[in-house]
């Protein structure tokens, strides 16, 4: 029974030997390996949470021989489980469900190094969940950033190239900045394990000494992690990266990359700098404010996009900013409430992005919304899996959205100075999104010229067709015929289901994450 | 057809209608539900022409970036923010730091006994008398685990981006006119006596460094440098002709997994004994020997193939996309 307590480690170094493992096999043997090895760490992960569910305590796990402020510990929880189970989860569907794309659109010669940069991505966001000690988290951040980068840049044109070229340097600033935060914290307390800094800092907030370096390292560690997860002023990195890249890499970015970073800042919170000292400082308005901005800019900013992928990547921006308004609220409420945002976000971003690839095969490969007209028809569960997306993006009941939505404004009605403006960027933000995203389905259910009862617009339309003006669509568009690929077909159905489950069945999944978040401290 | 169930029969089951709906044969709005095309718009020629040159005219004004006055404007603001928000920062990180402790006082937070044990201690519990060396590599071995991976990763995303296809080099001299290979230095005498005579001292040197990491200043990081640099003042000598016998990327494959390969098994048994309370069956040996300090020496050349192997390649993958 407490061999399970080795599983955290067993699942980080079997995805991390995976990597170089794949670097000398070939395309096809390196993608069976990578799946394998996602099964396998999500399995180990599972082990790990039924422990920690019934031993109800929270184990450390040292890393060598010696004990923890001396050698490196991670450290497992019932939240952190549950992280990773659900990690493996999300990434295995994004894998699946961007099958045949990646082979399309990856060169043969270098279809074996974009497991590597999944494997290895894999095991920093496992280290990332585990660790429990922050310089750890740094280095395996910084395996996070150059593999997402390796990830966008994978299918090689100038968009991508540009595109991992901004990430880059937005996110190398925020890793820059997260290490400057660090430094100021290692200088104030002395220590780099998370238990012992918390310590330290209380002794420090108690005292009332070194406040300003204080704030000041929270300060960095906070718009560090903002700007590598892309909350608002920091977010222009992100439409290109998620729009133009693979579709399994957009999926895995933005339901994997940007919440490893959001779920070590959770840890930051609650592990180094202590909640109530956090929830003190002045940082948490900043962030507040931040994160309303971001929920009606990004769906702004979508609404005006003419490109199904970049829309999608630009609801991210307000999903991000939902979350850090839920940490901008200071209570244990709003945090779980983010967090469930969290896990919600990531099975249904990854939803609507497998989906839209499938809408835009069916349209001829074009992206754009004056193409889109009846690709519901063509691709069925295409077209299900965008619908039940968007459902679940705009909050419609039956689907995850909602829950997290409820949460956040039970989380607000709480609050003295905060509900009002919380309340109110909730509403203004479900409005926004299903302006965006009904079009959308509305669009992609809409017919072209099928069931015209209308006599003159029939003509109009086959006049119009004729000339081939402006409606602007190759000849032989309605005979684009899709064929149905199983796996990805597969992967479509789980997600689907996945958002029903989160959605039907919250209570005791939001109980596992107030449990977790105890553990925390 | 073998089915049980008659064909009229099946038509009406649910099964039949999900896969013609599937299949997109079967449409159940149509004929229950009155839909309508998307109303058009009618314009006629004069108006579109019109509408078209509005936007061009639109368009050029925007984009003439001399005579744009919001442009103009908002360079000058641009600058004027981006300095302000420069010294803002500074100035910000500038009171941080002067209110943090001073250098070097006695009673700094992190003169602890985390450091203390690595200093006192150190020589006793990892045998290197390098206690830099006995921190990252075995006090705090998981984080250097983790390092070497991102020199691993980093190499294999420029592997991505400049590695070029070496099927096409092959075919036509105008491929070979583009490739960088036929422009290469061969016969500069000076370098390459230079390079004759350093060349062996360097990867000496560097061999050195990592063999005795553990016994004074040095150790995979610094030695793999100091090799990967030998390496590549050979090859700006003497070319990729001569390089190619020994090195190419089958050798920076097996050579880089070979390492981690190695550093990540071991690691593995040191953690997994460490963790579970269990004696680990390697010997630390006496302090100041070569074959001591337990596995920091095997870990020590595992970094420094790893290193040696990262520059050379970023090396040749940006001079010329190939081994």
């Amino acid at each position: 029974m407490d061999f399970i307590r080795n599983f955290p480690f067993f699942s980080i170094v079997l995805s991390l030997f995976s990597g170089p493992l794949s670097s000398i096999l070939g395309g096809k043997w390196a993608k069976r390996v990578n799946v394998a090895v996602i099964v396998l760490c999500g399995i180990l992960s599972g082990a790990v949470l039924w422990y920690v569910c019934r031993t109800g305590e929270a184990f450390v796990y040292s890393m060598g021989h010696f004990p923890a402020p001396w050698g490196n510990e991670i450290r497992a929880g019932i939240l952190e489980a549950l992280m990773a189970v659900f990690f493996c989860v999300v990434m295995l569907l994004c894998m699946l469900g961007g099958i045949r794309e990646r082979e399309e659109e990856i060169e043969a010669s270098k279809q074996s190094l974009y497991y590597i940069m999944v494997d290895l991505l894999l095991c920093s966001l496992l280290a990332l969940i585990y660790t429990n000690d922050l310089f750890t988290a740094y280095v395996f951040v910084e395996i996070n950033t150059i593999s997402a980068c390796g990830l966008i840049m994978i299918k090689q044109n100038g968009r991508t190239i540009e595109a991992a070229t901004r990430y880059m340097i937005m996110s190398l600033l925020g890793s820059g900045l997260l290490l400057l935060g660090l430094c100021f914290l290692y200088d104030l307390t002395g220590h780099l394990l998370m238990s012992n800094i918390r310590e330290s800092v209380h002794a420090l907030a108690a005292g009332g000494q070194y406040q300003r370096p204080l704030l000041v390292a929270i300060c960095l560690m906070c718009v560090g992690l903002a700007i590598k997860s892309a909350l608002f002023p920091f977010h222009t990195w992100l439409p290109d990266a998620y729009g133009y890249s693979t579709v399994s890499s957009a999926a895995i970015l933005s339901s994997l990359v940007s919440k490893g970073y959001i779920f070590l800042l959770v840890k930051i919170f609650f592990r180094v700098i202590g909640f109530d000292v956090f929830s003190g400082s002045k940082v948490i308005h900043v962030l507040f404010v931040f994160g309303i901005a971001g929920m009606i800019m990004g769906s702004v900013d979508a609404i005006r996009e003419s490109d199904i992928r970049r829309m999608i990547a630009y609801s991210s921006v307000a999903q991000i900013g939902y979350i850090y308004m839920g940490f901008g609220l200071g209570t244990t409420e709003g945090v779980i409430a983010s967090i469930y945002h969290v896990i919600c976000h990531a099975a249904t971003k990854s939803l609507l992005f497998v989906a839209a690839s499938g809408i835009t095969d069916a349209s001829g490969g074009s992206r754009y919304f004056k193409d889109l007209n009846g690709a519901g028809r063509r691709n069925r569960l295409a077209g299900v899996a965008f619908t039940v997306g968007s459902l679940s993006m705009v909050g419609v009941p039956m689907f995850a959205g909602f829950i997290s939505k409820l949460f956040f404004s039970q989380a607000a009605v709480g609050h003295n100075i905060k509900m009002l403006p919380t309340l109110m960027a909730l509403a203004v933000s479900t409005i926004l999104n299903a302006v965006y995203f009904m079009k959308t389905v509305i669009r992609i259910y809409s017919p072209l010229k099928t069931t015209v009862t209308d006599e003159k617009a029939a003509e109009s339309i086959s006049r119009e067709r004729m000339d081939g003006k402006p409606a602007g669509l190759p000849e032989g568009y309605r005979e684009i015929t899709v064929r149905q690929q199983p796996v990805k077909a597969a992967a479509m159905i789980l997600f689907i289901l996945l958002n029903m489950v989160l959605g039907l069945n919250s209570e005791p999944l939001a109980g596992l994450i107030e449990r977790g978040l105890d553990m925390f401290s | 057809m073998s089915r049980k169930v008659p064909r009229e029969q099946y038509e009406k089951t649910l099964s039949f209608k999900l896969k013609t709906w599937l299949e997109g044969s079967r449409d159940p709005y149509v004929g229950n539900l009155e839909m309508r095309p998307q109303s058009l718009r009618q314009e006629d020629e004069a108006v579109r022409r019109r509408l078209q040159e509005d936007k061009k005219q639109a368009r050029d004004r925007a984009y003439d970036t001399e005579h744009n006055r919001e442009m103009v404007l908002f360079k000058k603001l641009y600058r004027i923010f981006s300095l302000l928000f420069c010294v803002f920062l500074v100035s910000m990180l500038l009171i941080g730091v002067a209110d943090l402790p001073p250098f070097g006082e006695a009673d700094k937070p992190v003169n602890n006994e985390v450091s203390q044990r690595y200093i006192e201690k150190g020589l006793q519990e990892t045998g290197a008398v390098n206690i830099v060396t006995g921190m990252i590599l075995d006090y705090r071995a998981f984080d250097t685990l983790g390092e070497s991976h991102v020199l691993f990763i980093a190499t294999c995303t420029v592997l991505i981006l400049l590695r070029a296809d070496q099927e096409k080099g092959k075919n036509g001299a105008e491929e070979w006119e583009a490739n960088d290979r036929a422009y290469e230095p061969k016969n500069d005498v000076i370098l390459q006596t230079a390079a004759r005579l350093l060349v062996p001292f360097i990867i000496i040197f560097g061999i050195y460094i990592i063999l005795c990491g553990h016994l004074g200043p040095g150790g995979g990081f610094s030695g793999g440098a100091v090799i990967g640099a030998g390496l590549i003042l050979y090859v700006s000598a003497f070319g990729f002709a001569r390089t190619e016998r020994f090195f190419t990327a089958k050798t920076y494959k097996w050579m880089s997994f070979g390492a981690l390969a190695c550093y990540c098994l071991s690691k593995t048994y040191s953690f997994y004994t460490g963790a579970n309370h269990m004696e680990s069956v390697i010997p630390l040996g006496t302090p100041g020997a070569i074959l001591s300090s337990g596995l920091i020496l095997l870990l020590n050349i595992c970094v420094g193939v790893v290193v040696a192997g990262t520059m050379y390649t970023f090396y040749v993958m940006f001079r010329k996309g190939g081994y």
